[in-house]
């Protein structure tokens, strides 16, 4: 296979496309326009849908019809437009209806500004919207994992009949890079019974619907999406090491700070400091288990995280490193991105030199 | 014996949890009657709104989708893109759609989305107990307007089927009743119309219902279908408001 | 006409809203039965007049009523 440039908004709409999504539903925001815009000129070529709707929160409930009728679909936005849409998502999740939502990361909170950063972590994998439920949170640092996860993203929607988030940031969304692109791995699904398609001969009819108001029953239901979601956290769990053996100083990082956490890797090779990288790649799931492991390496002299936000998967590392190791922070808010400089320093300033 | 009315095959056989006298139950019959009749049960797909009617989803015996608050349109856009070939209605009140909906159903309706909206006024919010709705009435007590709704306050009520009869996408449009035999043979022609018009293609239809809500009116039945004709109706006119079939013959 | 109307009498709620539209005012409500809901639930007084119209039963937001004509 050939090499090809690709824009990451757009190549993340090719994806979905050739995972065989065939219906968009979503609203302008920048720094994710070119998705939908991608999608506009695309699925018509391929007989599928694109449709703008009036607002984020329009476009979520679009996604939540198309997908209880049976449909592979996906919408896509940016943080404020990812609040928007946690009605949705809450009711996806308890109408067990799959699909995939994108989010471009930009700064916040409120408006904030269009240029990258990952404050919205809390809000991807603690549950923005209300009750108790889980996403597989998707967070790729390369335009080539961005597209190699979004085309198994609505595989694993429809395997567990769940909404999954693809977690990325204005830098992925806005740069260029080359990739290959590959055939992923095809689940076993079963078939989407459950729509509400029509009874077409159907014996009974089908409810797409999250609402159990007898507190028994609801308790009932919740349980079963608790299995889901320990289902989710037994297969779903992705994660990278880089030269974690031997390293004094362990970084944890996702997405667009991990590749810069790489050269500050380099830089304090450099001085003779050894470091490496877990970096996850789902958020949620999260590595705690490996994290717990590798910050408890007898090597390990400090855990350094490193978010392009005030720090909210910094809580995830506390929670597996359990205070048998100092741990450091490195960040910015507001769009601003961390240099491979001050991650050095930080790093360096841990280890108390 | 020949049957001259018996209960529609559209319906479940749950039975309704609506109060004694609510127009829930009569506007349920007439689409059901409707679905049957046109031979659109097999393929409809309706969803049901947050309020009394949230339990519609069983009661007809379609397939059907609950939505979030005011978000039917929005859904039922999303069913309709997937399957264009299918029956879409939404089922919704006038909390549902004339006020947090507001924004959905003015845009399905300037997309000429191909579904049918059924509108359930009843001037007041039924299921959350008795608090103001868009359309009620200046004057009128609830329990959020306990001196009576004033209109130098939060203005009068919402007229929905003037409002989309201003949209080029909206097909048809009209206001009914059902406080009696006649308003009720007119309603169900309207709804027959509307879907009809919806499988014709010819864009986004709705019917918009004045109901009795004898519960939060503080009425019985026959005092409250009698609000209807007498109160309602003088500030919400019954009739066709637009039908592009019409215009397109001007 | 012969019309034999049947009323599912303990899903009835009592509104009375069939007693308003029947043109022979036939159908009544039936204050010495209590069905199981505890409504007094609507019946007919005299089907021999009963001109089989259906109204009662189009109005009927319960569809307890069945109306056959001979």
């Amino acid at each position: 296979m050939a090499f090809e440039l690709w824009k990451g908004n757009e190549a993340i709409a090719e994806a979905a496309v050739r995972a065989g999504c065939r219906f968009f539903f979503g609203y302008p925001i920048t720094p994710q326009n070119e998705v939908p815009e991608y999608m506009a000129r695309r699925l018509p070529e391929v007989g599928g849908c694109f449709l703008q709707s009036e607002s984020e929160l329009a476009a979520i409930n679009m996604v939540y019809g198309a997908a209880g009728a049976g449909a592979r679909v996906m919408t896509s936005s940016s943080s404020p437009g990812i609040s928007l849409k946690q009605e949705g998502i809450t009711y996806m999740a308890g109408a067990e209806l799959p699909a995939v939502i994108v989010n471009v990361m930009r700064g916040g909170p409120g408006l904030g500004t269009i240029q990258p950063a990952q404050g919205d972590y809390y809000q991807a994998t603690r549950g923005g919207g209300n009750g108790d439920y889980r996403l597989v949170v998707l967070a790729p640092n390369t335009i080539q994992e961005a597209v190699d996860l979004m085309q198994e993203a609505f595989d694993i929607a429809d395997c567990y009949r769940n909404p999954v988030m693809l977690l990325a940031d204005g830098m992925i969304g806005q740069m260029m890079e080359p990739l290959e692109w590959h055939e992923p791995e095809r689940r076993e699904l079963p078939p989407k019974d459950w729509a509400a398609a029509g009874l077409h001969g159907r014996g009974s009819h089908n409810i797409i619907n999250s609402l159990f108001i007898d507190p028994l029953a609801c308790e009932r239901h919740n349980n079963r999406l608790q299995e889901k979601y320990r289902l989710m956290e037994q297969r779903e769990l992705r994660f990278e090491e880089r030269g974690c053996e031997g390293a004094e100083v362990l970084f944890v990082a996702y997405g667009s700070p991990s590749r810069i956490v790489m050269s500050a890797v380099d830089l304090l090779a450099a001085q003779g400091v050894k470091a490496g990288l877990l970096r996850p790649i789902t958020v949620w799931p999260y590595p705690y288990e490996r994290l717990a492991a590798l910050s408890r390496e007898p090597s390990v002299k400090a855990v350094v995280a490193v978010e392009m936000s005030a720090g909210q998967m910094l809580d995830d590392v506390k929670i597996a490193v359990g205070g048998c190791k100092p741990i450091s922070f490195v960040g910015h808010t507001g769009g601003v991105i961390p240099t491979q400089h001050e991650i050095a320093a930080a790093a360096l300033a841990a280890l108390g030199r | 014996m020949a049957i001259v009315y018996q209960k529609s095959k559209a319906l479940t056989d749950k039975e309704l949890h609506y109060c004694p006298g609510c127009s829930h139950g009569i506007i349920h019959k007439l689409v059901a009657e409707v679905l049957e009749e046109l031979g659109f049960i097999d393929a409809a797909i309706g969803i049901c709104p947050v309020g009394c009617s949230v339990f519609a989803y069983d009661y007809f015996a379609c397939d059907m989708l609950e939505a979030a608050h005011g978000r039917a349109p929005a859904v039922a856009t999303g069913v309709k893109r997937v399957h264009p070939q299918s029956p879409v209605f939404t089922y919704q009140g006038d909390g549902d759609l004339a006020s947090i909906g507001m924004g959905e159903i003015i845009h399905a309706a300037i997309r000429g989305e191909k579904i049918t909206t059924i509108f359930v006024n009843n001037a007041i919010y039924g299921m959350t107990g008795g608090q103001m709705a868009p359309t009620t009435l200046i004057g009128q007590k609830t329990t959020t307007s306990p001196l009576g709704r004033d209109p130098s306050h939060c203005g009068g009520p919402a007229h929905m089927a003037e409002l989309l009869a201003a949209v080029e996408g909206a097909a048809y449009v009209e206001r009914v009743a059902v406080y009696d035999i006649p308003r009720l043979n007119q309603a169900k022609r309207a709804i027959k119309t509307a879907f009809e018009m919806q499988m014709q293609g010819a864009g986004f239809t709705f019917v918009e219902v004045l109901s009795s809500c004898p519960t939060n009116w503080g009425k019985t039945p026959l005092e409250a279908a009698e609000w209807v004709r007498e109160q309602m109706v003088p500030v919400f006119p019954l009739g066709v408001t637009r039908d592009i079939r019409k215009e397109a013959a001007k | 006409m012969a019309a034999r109307v049947t009323f599912d009498q303990d899903r009835c709620k009592g509104c009375e809203l069939c007693t308003s539209v029947c043109p022979r005012h036939i159908v009544v409500i039936d204050t010495k039965t209590t069905n199981r809901k505890g409504y007094h639930p609507a019946a007919i007084l005299d089907l021999s007049q009963c001109i089989a119209c259906g109204s009662c039963a189009k109005i009927c937001p319960d569809s307890i009523i069945t109306v056959e004509r001979l």
